[in-house]
């Protein structure tokens, strides 16, 4: 009887401990996402990615299709090199789609937002993204609105 | 000066011997851990007397630093007009720091301060030297289970502070304070990684349960055998198992979240 007690509850409370890790695995955290299945890669140039992380989201009109795997700079282009990982469901996104760098809110973090052209054709794996627009800079901006106003 | 010279050495020599002691006593722990699956039954009752009982303390404390969190991260976050990314807040801090932090104080204070009594009046009135005596081994009877309690117990516990907390702070932001309950969670996901964050916290708590045990019961069986060196040895485990756990933080810290 105390042996059967003692038991049941050592097993409760290593369930319960099992269990408050499944939450935070699953309810608290993002490991949903390191279950996208599987996902095809394509590249895109920017000039600029201002402040594009690894791991942003990436989307087409606002809904989430993958993320940014990696940015690297691309000594011989001059540019950034940003690889999208996109999942497999994913693949009819015509070849002249164009990717932006916009940010989600005013102090909200920087995610690719894909507009799908009108291309017959498909990106498929290692394709590269042709049209691009680079962040927003914020003293680049200012900048232009001083020349301007100076220029009238 | 020359007096002073040799109570620098004495005190140096006296940490010294102590650092020796603790490290052999570890390393003789850890050689009799096959008593832990071989003596099972000694192994639950200790897991139920370190884990078990100091369940409700941890649940309890879980809610209201949830709920704590929830107020300030609300006031601070409002002021920016981001009063939505509050579940992100709540569930960072505890995951990466509060969860198993004030975890490995709590325990050091609820079952470490008992291990370390137990223990103490274990010496003081001669059973450890009996078991010896009847050829039975102190480390595999009563250190191995007892260390191997603590040891799985702390990342558990640490993992119910963390999600109780949780829960606490949505009581009080989206019960109480009217923030999304959806925006909660997916701000909450957005921000926190299972790999870096997540798996970081606990092993950071399996590090603290590690130490606290450590500390709790050599502590035990480095004191004085009288109940002044019980009394000092109690308070001792507290005062270094929570510098331990603190510098330790800081460290483990600096390593994973860079």
């Amino acid at each position: 009887m105390k042996l059967r007690y003692l038991e049941v509850s050592v097993g409760l409370f290593v369930l319960l401990g099992i269990a408050a890790l499944f939450y935070l695995a699953i309810q608290v955290s993002n490991i949903v996402e390191y279950r996208d299945g599987d996902t095809y890669e394509v590249t895109a140039y920017f000039d600029h990615i201002g402040g594009l992380k690894a791991r942003a989201p990436v989307t087409v009109s606002g809904v989430r299709i993958g993320r940014v795997s990696d940015i690297a700079y691309d000594p011989e282009r001059f540019q950034a090199r940003v690889t999208l990982a996109i999942r497999s469901g994913q693949d009819h996104l015509p070849a002249d789609t164009q990717a932006s760098i916009f940010t989600a809110g005013l102090l909200g973090e920087q995610y690719i937002g894909l507009e799908p052209g009108g291309d017959f054709e498909v990106l498929a794996d290692g394709d590269e993204i042709l049209f691009t627009q680079s962040a927003l800079v914020l003293e680049n901006m200012i900048g232009r609105v001083l020349t301007n106003f100076s220029s009238d | 000066m020359i007096d002073f010279l040799a109570h620098l050495g004495r005190s140096g020599l006296h940490w010294l011997s102590l650092l020796g002691r603790a490290s052999i006593f570890l390393f003789r722990v850890l050689r009799s851990q096959d008593a832990v699956v071989r003596r099972y039954r000694l192994t639950l009752i200790e897991i139920y007397s370190v884990g078990v009982r100091s369940l409700l303390i941890i649940v309890v404390s879980g809610l209201f630093v949830g709920m704590v969190l929830g107020y300030q991260g609300y006031i601070t976050l409002v002021n920016f007009g981001a009063a939505e990314a509050l579940g992100g807040v709540v569930a960072l801090s505890l995951v990466r720091e509060l969860g198993p932090v004030v975890t490995a104080l709590l325990f050091a204070g609820r079952a470490g301060s008992a291990l370390t009594a137990e223990i103490g009046l274990m010496k003081t009135t001669e059973q450890l030297s009996a078991m010896e005596m009847m050829a039975v081994d102190p480390y595999r009877r009563v250190f191995a289970p007892r260390f191997f309690a603590g040891f799985l117990s702390m990342p558990l516990l640490a993992a119910i502070f963390s999600a109780v907390g949780v829960m606490g702070g949505f009581i009080v932001g989206v019960g109480l304070l009217g923030v999304d309950s959806g925006s909660y969670f997916s701000q909450m996901q957005a921000v926190t990684d299972w790999r870096e964050d997540v798996v970081s916290g606990v092993i950071k708590s399996i590090v603290f349960g590690f130490v606290v045990t450590w500390i709790a019961i050599f502590q035990g069986l480095d004191a004085e055998p009288t109940s002044e060196g019980i009394s000092r040895a109690t308070t001792q485990t507290v005062v270094a198992s929570a510098l331990a756990v603190l510098g330790l933080d800081f460290i483990l810290t600096g390593l994973m979240f860079t």
